[in-house]
């Protein structure tokens, strides 16, 4: 994807965030076209989100989920999107732990395959609404200085965000510990800072990832309540960052940890815009593959089409 | 005569070459004074009376619309604007511009809705507004207003305002602008 595909899809989802608040919020310009979620991972956002998209424009959904399936039984993840293209999917939205699947199955199947989050790799979507939602607050992406907070070595949330704000022009600061960071971080257009307290007072936006507990088992953090000292956003520490600042999580939140309850509803949060909007940006990544009679094909991967 | 690029309305790209000029600035000034004076008169003035114009060239027609309208009655009625991108039935054929907002931040429940459209063709387009306006309420009457009815119809649909009745063959293109209206073709 370049920087103007990706506006194409942000200047895109103005039209259908206008259809989310309309008092029919559905079109009919994906009627009789499918729209199979196949997740291998648990997932509330990206699934429903995905799920009311397709059914706002008028497409059907059908819906797989790794626990209530055949999969436990010893189905392979093949047979499984064979059957899933036989009962009619013309799009496949996919979610698995592992890295790269959405490219592996693209390659068994015509349906057109939308990457939800593929293991540590990337999130697309979550990049796109993330970049949209800044936009919509700041007007543009281009100069702005966020920095990403916590746990970058597992996120692919981290990984599609840098990718998609600092195509848009944005300065992306990688905030963690070194453990929390990736082996390598060659070729990533970003600087990194150990230290929150002294990044927050420079910033335009305060992403925050969400922190997960088998990272202590693994080794990589002491402790979450030490994490929480050194990295979580508390009130202390909302206080220094600017007025005008944004601040950003993917969700699921763990209030307490990565983010304090009260900074998660201070009025600088746009955590709930985000979920809202997730909506719009998959409306537009929906209908770019179906309905505009474009076809984005196989490179709906955020890194995909370089 | 005329050329000019054809970005935004379909069909996509080629340039419009205009062959004859149907109507002028003055003629379309004074078809849209005539047309403002039959939706007051329809309507016994203007009691909730909306003007609703499809994107792109209806806009155009609803701002003139609009501004006779407030001339002749001292009040201007609340205007709209609505893409039908989404409910067509050509759907994939035609783009979808961003730069095309729906904005109708009136309650449509119970209004006398006049769309308001450039040229009036097939009828598809006006098909696909009337299911869309439906998603905004339930309003007690909806007029249609264009600044060319140029036949060739595929739906049961007429208008009940026309600024002028243009005989034209199916392969022509007519172009309506503040300047005028134009009969041409596009040229690849």
């Amino acid at each position: 994807m370049t920087k103007s595909d990706i506006e194409e899809i942000l200047d895109l989802t103005d039209t259908f965030d206008e259809i989310g608040r309309r008092p029919i919020p559905k079109v009919p310009a994906l009627r009789g076209r499918t729209v199979a979620t196949v997740f291998f991972e648990n997932s509330t956002r990206t699934r429903l989100s995905f799920e009311t998209a397709a059914r706002r424009l008028s497409a059907d959904t059908m819906s797989f989920g790794a626990g209530s399936s055949s999969l436990s039984k010893g189905e392979s993840i093949r047979d499984t999107v064979e059957v899933i293209e036989a009962y009619g999917a013309d799009v496949l939205v996919v979610r698995h732990p592992a890295a790269g699947i959405a490219q592996r199955i693209d390659n068994w199947t015509d349906a057109l395959v939308v990457n939800a989050g593929d293991g540590c790799h990337e999130h697309p979507t979550q990049a796109l609404l993330d970049a949209y939602t800044l936009r919509k607050h700041k007007g543009s992406l281009n100069g702005l200085r966020i920095a990403i907070v916590g746990d970058i070595r597992h996120s692919r949330v981290a990984r599609s965000d840098v990718l998609a704000f600092t195509m848009l022009g944005a300065e992306v600061v990688l905030v963690a510990p070194p453990t929390l960071l990736p082996p390598s971080l060659e070729g990533w257009p970003v600087t990194i800072s150990y230290d929150l307290d002294e990044v927050l007072p420079t910033l335009d936006v305060c992403y925050l990832l969400r922190m997960q507990n088998e990272r202590i088992s693994e080794g990589l953090i002491p402790s979450v309540r030490e994490y929480t000292a050194d990295y979580g956003l508390n009130i202390k520490r909302a206080a220094t960052l600017p007025k005008d600042a944004l601040i950003c999580h993917p969700g699921p939140t763990n209030r307490g940890i990565e983010i304090e309850a009260a900074v998660a509803s201070d009025p600088r949060s746009v955590i709930l815009d985000q979920v809202s909007n997730g909506v719009s940006i998959r409306m537009a990544v929906l209908f770019l593959l179906l309905g505009s009679g474009r076809n984005l094909g196989a490179t709906s991967e955020l890194e995909g089409g370089q | 005569m005329v050329e000019k690029e054809r970005v935004q309305t379909p069909p996509k790209g080629g340039v419009f070459v205009a062959h004859a000029r149907v109507l002028d600035a003055e003629d379309i000034k004074r078809a849209i004074q005539r047309m403002a004076h039959e939706i007051v008169e329809r309507n016994h003035g203007l009691d909730n009376v909306v003007l609703i114009g499809l994107q792109t060239g209806g806009v155009m027609v609803a701002e003139m619309l609009t501004e006779a309208l407030s001339k002749i009655s001292g009040t201007s009625p609340p205007q709209g604007t609505l893409d039908v991108a989404l409910h067509r039935d050509d759907i994939g054929m035609r783009p979808v511009i961003p730069e095309a907002v729906t904005d109708i931040s009136v309650d449509l429940d119970g209004a006398t809705i006049v769309i308001a459209d450039d040229v009036l063709f097939t009828g598809r387009t006006i098909r696909a507004a009337l299911d869309a306006l439906c998603d905004f309420g339930r309003p007690k009457e909806i007029q249609l207003a264009v600044m060319v009815d140029r036949g060739h119809r595929e739906l049961p649909i007429r208008p009940d305002y026309v600024g002028k009745n243009l005989p034209t063959r199916i392969s022509e293109i007519v172009d309506v602008s503040p300047e005028g209206v134009d009969l041409g073709t596009v040229e690849k």
